[in-house]
């Protein structure tokens, strides 16, 4: 069939051809005729965030929790400008997105028009790629692209701008299959030496360790189960970044919890101590690290990573092994066949001796909740609904990456490069979009929280039955930590004054608000929760000052961790003050 | 206290074939400006009859890790359809085009020309007190060039930076 169709028709078109269930947007002047072209169209689901960071996010957490692509469409101007945060993320954390952007119309574009911002100028940085449409004709292959450069390769946003005029302008379409520009073609699979000699070191290794992270999950199911499947074969201990948390089961023998600035002791150790470290779709981030010079030092590295941009950026690795994480396991586990890797037994002794640390144990204290002892008791609460977990960004969030455990991938989504408060609650909506029967948790701060508090509305608006626990202590706690460490105690700016009572507020959008004040209380609050069908917050006072160990402080090594019950030192000198 | 460190550089020539489309040049310049990576000579033009993809010669600097880096990120870009160091390829010709203007009478005049047919630098503007000379060779036999002609009159210097191009028969 062919026809002479609009621009705002075309794009319909083009996102129910890719498949798309739902489009996170906010409408507005420059997106009108598009918003026209959804009304009364039952294929798409048209979610009305409260504001456009809300949608990008909440994009993402559909992304994530379903492996599909999240959809964002949203007005030109402040529009655009205020989605940019959402993709900034999902930028860091290869999350594919398509975002359909509203421009003035053509002619008016550079010539400072109401709500014109240059788009794909501000956009350029922090997406894959992005696309100013010029004429109504070129819309069907730019969408069907955009979708392949956003979901192929290592994923991520990708930006379609549409002046008004395109969206109005007639094009002839047809329904028939898209001919593509073919110009995208990432490397999937190692070559034969790569996976012979990957093989080979793994096979002779005497202390192994899987490094894994966000790319196994990105890669699909099918990579977590080859991942469980070349761990059984060789035995080595894994670790995660926190963007891979889920990938490897948390209740399994050799799993060593999240490594990095507040992993645990025997996941840092065992990478300081390895003589081989596989990474498996992660990046060395800064935050793995900890200090360069004294990061793994006696260890051979082979890196597995569909970026190429990714290999010897921060670190330098023996074996660079390009590819899907999941083609090149499965590679890998052809390649080693029957093999038998060294006996594991002193190394595995020696991870037991730093598990002994217990570097998770936290005080306990007769006053006030732990907050470490809430996030514990929601897991034990909820771990038989398999719940997704969302989280804002701070000491809340590694202190769910701590003691909530993942079993399986889509199930942990948590803003891990850009560290975006306000992440969270439009993450859960998200993802509660994308999986209707599902348990969604927000694990949230009480600062975090109120950086897109707007959007309990949207839960509202849908029915979405979407949960946010606060851990409520007051602070920005990670930024009040921070200062307790390294500027003497001066918490300049960090206490959450004036905080909104969070009951009344979750009333006053029509859910149900739940506090918890003490211990007693905990479970018989989270219960409540679980047990509400609606949506609900719960205001979980914690204990206030409490800091979140174990920590690799900036600019130290792996080895040099402080634990709880550490004496620290209220100062840093002005070279590690300067890192991030 | 604390102080800036800096590393050992060194400078790498790049060629970048991209498809010739709407802003790939700010794509391609901001890259360098967002990741931190120098730019000290960027030249473009497009090579096909079709003006469907360009060319961009790239010179630049920095430590050896950086310059690998930015080999990959210009090659993670989608419309970048291959990106060759010529510097770590092997021998290559690397030619800039400068455009000199220089003012004089008498004596200085007249060794302005004469240094600047040893340099095979043309004149392509004549007046009786100036002359626009053109050049193209290495660059730095043009900083040697203007460098004479500094003495000798120097009005202006404009030039084009460097096109670069593999030896011997392949395509590299």
């Amino acid at each position: 069939m062919t026809e002479e169709r609009s621009g705002a028709s075309i794009l319909v078109e083009s996102l129910v051809k890719q498949g798309v269930e739902f489009v996170f947007g906010y409408p507005g002047g420059a997106v009108l005729p598009i918003y026209d072209a959804l009304f009364g169209d039952e294929r798409l689901r048209h979610i009305l965030v409260r504001h456009e960071a809300g949608a990008a996010h909440a994009a993402e957490g559909y992304a994530r929790s379903t492996g599909k692509p999240g959809v964002v469409l949203v007005t030109s101007g402040p529009g655009a400008t205020n989605a940019i945060t959402g993709i900034a993320d999902a930028f860091l954390d290869s999350i594919p997105l398509v975002i359909i952007t509203g421009q003035v119309p053509t002619g008016l574009i550079g010539s400072d028009a109401f709500q014109e911002a240059d788009t794909v100028g501000i956009s350029r940085h922090c997406t894959k790629h992005n696309y100013l449409v010029k004429d109504p004709a070129d819309l069907a292959a730019i969408v069907d692209e955009a979708f392949q450069i956003a979901t192929t390769g290592r994923p991520g946003p990708v930006l379609i701008d549409i002046p008004k005029d395109v969206q109005i302008a007639m094009a002839t379409w047809n329904d028939g299959p898209i001919q593509r520009h073919q110009r995208y073609n990432p490397r999937t699979e190692g070559t034969s030496e790569e996976i012979t000699r990957a093989v080979e070191m793994l096979a002779n290794a005497k202390a192994p360790v899987f490094y894994t992270g966000g790319g196994v999950i990105n890669a699909g199911p099918r990579a977590t189960a080859l991942l469980r499947e070349l761990q059984a074969k060789t035995g080595a201990p894994v670790t995660s970044t926190l963007m891979g948390l889920g990938a490897f089961p948390a209740d399994h023998a050799d799993w060593l919890g999240m490594l990095g600035m507040h992993g645990t002791f025997e996941a840092n150790m065992a990478m300081n101590q390895a003589d081989l470290i596989l990474c498996i779709g992660a990046r060395f981030d800064d935050r793995v690290t900890g200090r360069l010079d004294a990061f793994a030092p006696n260890s051979e590295k082979i890196h597995i990573d569909i970026d190429r941009a990714s290999i010897n950026k921060t670190v330098q690795v023996d074996l660079p092994i390009i590819g899907d994480c999941a083609v090149v396991l499965d590679q890998m586990l052809t390649e080693w066949g029957t093999r038998k890797g060294q006996d594991l037994t002193e190394w595995k002794a020696r991870v037991d001796g730093w598990r002994e640390r217990k570097s998770l144990a936290y005080p306990s204290n007769a006053q006030a909740i732990m907050p470490q002892l809430a996030i514990e008791r929601l897991y034990e609460l909820t771990k038989s609904k398999d719940p997704v977990v969302s989280t804002e960004v701070g000491q809340h969030q590694m202190w769910a990456a701590q003691y909530f455990p993942f079993f399986s991938p889509n199930k942990w989504l948590t803003s891990g490069g850009l560290g975006t408060m306000g992440y969270g609650l439009p993450a859960a909506i998200g993802a509660q979009c994308g999986n209707p029967d599902s348990l969604v948790i927000d694990i949230a701060g009480d600062a975090s929280i109120q950086m897109n508090i707007q959007e309990l509305g949207t839960a509202t608006q849908y029915r979405l039955p979407v949960k946010v626990f606060i851990l409520n202590n007051e602070w920005m706690g990670m930024v009040r930590q921070w200062q307790e460490l390294t500027y003497e105690s001066r918490y300049s700016n960090s206490y959450s004054d004036s905080l909104p009572d969070f009951v009344k507020l979750a009333e006053a959008y029509g859910w149900k608000g739940i506090r918890i004040e003490n211990e007693s209380e905990l479970d018989a609050g989270i219960q409540a929760m679980i047990d509400h069908p609606g949506p609900v917050i719960v205001d979980c006072l914690v204990h206030k000052e409490t800091n979140c160990f174990p920590m690799i402080p900036s600019g130290a090594a792996h080895t040099d961790m402080i634990l709880y019950g550490d004496t620290v030192a209220g100062t840093m000198d002005d070279e590690a003050k300067a890192l991030v | 206290m604390m102080h800036i460190q800096h590393e050992a550089e060194e400078r790498h020539v790049l060629t970048v074939t991209v498809d010739n489309e709407a802003g790939i040049l700010a794509k391609i310049a901001g890259l360098f400006t967002a990741r931190g990576y120098n730019i000290d000579s960027l030249t473009v033009a497009d090579i096909t009859d079709n003006h469907a993809v360009s060319r961009i010669t790239i010179v630049t600097h920095g430590p050896r890790s950086q310059i690998d880096q930015i080999h990959a990120q210009l090659e993670r870009l989608v419309p970048v359809h291959k990106v060759v160091d010529l510097t770590e390829v092997g021998p290559h010709v690397a030619r800039e085009l400068a455009l000199v203007k220089v003012a004089g009478v008498g004596e200085k005049r007249v060794e302005a020309l004469r240094i600047a047919e040893v340099f095979r630098a043309r004149p392509v503007d004549t007046t009786t007190e100036s002359f626009i000379f053109e050049m193209t060779g290495a660059p730095d036999k043009i900083d040697s060039f203007v460098a004479l002609m500094r003495d000798l009159g120097l009005v202006e210097v404009g030039r084009t930076g460097i096109v670069a191009m593999a030896r011997g028969p392949e395509e590299a």
